[in-house]
């Protein structure tokens, strides 16, 4: 493509950041090496040269204060973006997430206001372990008050950062690690894609139809997307036309998308790299069960996380995690019923 | 109460074995990872956080340790397990995801988990100091004189669960100590950017319990002062705060380019570098000469080799093991 301008997701949400900051000053970031360092996941690089350190802010490892700081800051008018290094620690401040962030709105009756994102990583693949591999995209999404982003590539990831920072609710936005751009973790490069330089904005609650198929309909989110267009390629050989849903926002969800392409298909196949029971698997079969089971011709399949903690070895994380193969049975099973 | 010329030489035996497993793991860390760096290949995938440097801390405190007592260790766990004792083949193994790992492969690296031994570790900041107070609560309960230790970083003090167990133990008088290695970093954040105190053993006054701060990482001292903090805790007389400045010789994981370190601090370290250090004060005071200085050095090698050859030479799991113990 002629004048491509290609960046990781990574380098995408520190352009989108870099943008809000200079149009609003009430913008500013703070957590744990997202200044000098620029981010263990690269999302803050080049932040703290242009905006200084009063803008952008390292703090202790304290979640819990700069978390539940970022509420009270937010309620103050400023627009704070935070990071929780890894999704795996919000067992140390989810008081200050759930209790606090997700529901002051409610609780003032919409008189205050939250604006502020908590961006977060996630994701497995590399033997980091069942504290540093998780997703968590079902835990977060279940609880009602806070917006769940969640981006696959990195024109999505800049629009979306950027809609999260104008918003004032809170948001939550979640980034997996493989689709980051930072070599170190092995990328996925189907994320890094052209991202114009100019500010755009990209609406929550719309899902996007990344591949156009007619025969069975493959809906997930971040990685899951990557995995799901892998096995579309798979079953393309077998002459099956898979049509791939991006979900990009889990709150809020774009039901309608969804029914309408299982409507299409009459198939339907969840990815999720989230521990399967109680979570978006689930929570998308019931929708379109509830919306009208008769759109689907065969009985739905999901290819999650298995409910277990994360493994460290490499065979047996392989062994859990969801990819194209286990998308590709799941089909041979749905048809073989 | 100062170590014997036995406990002296346990201890530098033990620093020996440390860094050489450090410095294994730092080699095979790389392989497969060169040219391009990705953490998720080679022998030893993951983040891998090593103790170089830190090794005083470990055996000034656990060479007044018994198996009965418990330590839960941190995210950078070797010379903390090594010096508990925790066995160096099995440990090694599950760093390699092996079966024949400490957990069958489950944990890895920042997941060391020993029963014969009481030693636990994890990759949460702060996390291990509540299941030290516990096990302390347990020892009390039951009668029984062993100890918890707990081993954290200067950054895991401006965690909320460091300050709610220090006063728990105190209000409880439990018998456990909590160490903080403080080697000035938490990733690329400095001790004087993240910290509002010079010294966090001030920080034992708010809890009422005794703050000691060993300066210069002198494992000497350090074994005087957690000798008396460990026989107080023995003696029901409550916990005692223990502040170590240390050295972090290498990079807060394998791949961190330490773009952050000022010009200079690293060569100034590793010229007090504690291995050297205690060789030399151990030979100056007779308590061994150069020749057996070579014979520590090779059997302390030896073990390392050993282990790393069972760890190389164990199976994988089979995958579907990943489903088994989630309960017991
Ligand atoms: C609750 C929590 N927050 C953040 C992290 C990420 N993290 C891992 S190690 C580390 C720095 C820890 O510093 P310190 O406690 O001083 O130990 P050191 O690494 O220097 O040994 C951080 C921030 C984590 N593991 N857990």
């Amino acid at each position: 493509m002629e004048n491509e301008r290609k960046l990781t997701i990574a380098r995408s949400m520190a352009e989108a950041t870099a943008q809000e900051m200079r149009r609003d000053e009430n913008v500013f970031v703070m957590g744990e090496d997202i200044g000098q360092l620029g981010g263990v996941y690269g999302n803050t690089r080049g932040l703290i040269e242009e905006f200084g350190s009063k803008r952008i802010r390292d703090t202790p490892i304290s979640e819990t204060a700069f978390i539940g700081a970022a509420v009270g800051a937010a309620q103050d008018g400023m627009r704070p973006v935070v990071e929780l290094m890894f999704v795996d620690f919000f067992g140390v401040c989810f008081d200050a997430i759930y209790n606090l962030m997700a529901k002051n709105i409610y609780f003032s009756g919409g008189k205050f206001k939250v604006p502020m994102v908590l961006m977060t990583s996630g994701g497995g693949g590399y033997s980091d372990g069942g504290q540093h591999s998780q997703v968590l995209y079902g835990t977060f999404a279940h609880l009602p008050g806070m917006k769940v982003v969640c981006p696959s590539n990195a024109y999505d990831a800049k629009g979306l950062m950027a809609t999260a920072i104008r918003d004032d609710n809170p948001v939550v936005y979640m980034y997996h690690k493989s689709l980051q751009g930072m070599g170190w973790l092995g990328t996925e490069q189907g994320a890094t894609v052209h991202t114009p330089e100019e500010e755009y904005t990209i609406p929550f609650g719309e899902a996007k139809i990344v591949k156009e198929g007619s025969d069975v309909t493959i809906v997930g989110v971040g990685l899951g997307v990557h995995n799901g267009l892998k096995a579309a390629k798979l079953l393309e050989e077998k002459g099956v036309n898979a049509e791939v849903v991006d979900l990009r926002t889990l709150v809020p969800l774009d039901r309608d998308t969804v029914f309408n392409s299982v409507k299409k298909t009459g198939h339907l196949i969840v990815v999720d790299e989230d521990y399967q029971s109680y979570g978006l698997t689930g929570e998308i079969i019931a929708t379109i069960a509830e919306r009208d089971i008769t759109a689907l011709k065969a009985s739905p399949q999901r290819v999650a996380y298995p409910d277990i903690p994360i493994p460290f070895s490499r065979p047996m994380e392989r062994f859990a995690l969801p990819n194209p193969e286990k998308i590709v049975n799941a089909y041979a099973k749905m048809k073989e019923q | 109460m100062l170590p014997t010329s036995e406990k002296k030489k346990w201890m530098y035996e033990n620093m020996l074995v440390s860094r050489f497993f450090e410095e294994a793991m730092e080699t095979i860390y790389m392989e497969g990872k060169t040219p391009v760096f990705n953490m998720a290949e080679g022998p030893i995938p993951g983040e891998m956080h090593l103790s170089n440097g830190q090794e005083p801390c470990a055996v000034g405190v656990c060479a007044h340790l018994k198996p009965s007592d418990v330590v839960t260790a941190t995210h950078r766990p070797h010379h903390q397990a090594i010096a508990k004792g925790v066995d160096l083949k099995l440990m090694a193994a599950e760093i390699f995801g092996k079966k024949t790992g400490l957990s069958g492969g489950r944990g890895g690296h920042m997941h060391i988990f020993d029963a014969d031994v009481n030693f636990a570790c994890s990759g949460i900041i702060a996390q291990g100091l509540g299941p030290a107070v516990g096990a302390a609560l347990s020892k009390q309960m039951k009668g029984d004189d062993s100890v918890a230790v707990a081993f954290l970083g200067e950054g895991a003090v401006n965690q909320g669960a460091f300050h709610e167990s220090l006063n728990l133990a105190a209000v409880w008088k439990l018998p456990v100590i909590f160490v903080i290695e403080d080697n000035s970093w938490g990733i690329s954040v400095s001790k004087a950017d993240s910290t509002a105190v010079k010294h966090n053993a001030v920080r034992a006054q708010a809890y009422n319990m005794p703050g000691r701060f060993i300066a210069d990482n002198d494992p000497i001292a350090l074994y005087d002062v957690a000798g008396i903090a460990i026989e107080d805790a023995r003696a029901g007389k409550g916990p005692t705060l223990i502040e170590v400045e240390t050295t972090r010789l290498a990079g807060h994981f394998m791949g961190d380019a330490e773009g952050y370190r000022p010009d200079g601090e690293l060569d100034r370290l590793k010229s007090k570098d504690p291995i050297v250090r205690m060789k030399n004060l151990l030979i100056d005071e007779g308590v061994i000469t150069d020749d057996e200085n070579l014979q520590i050095t090779q059997k302390a090698q030896k073990l390392v080799d050993e282990a790393i050859e069972f760890a190389r030479e164990s199976d994988y799991p089979e995958p579907a093991e990943a489903l088994d113990k989630v309960f017991v």
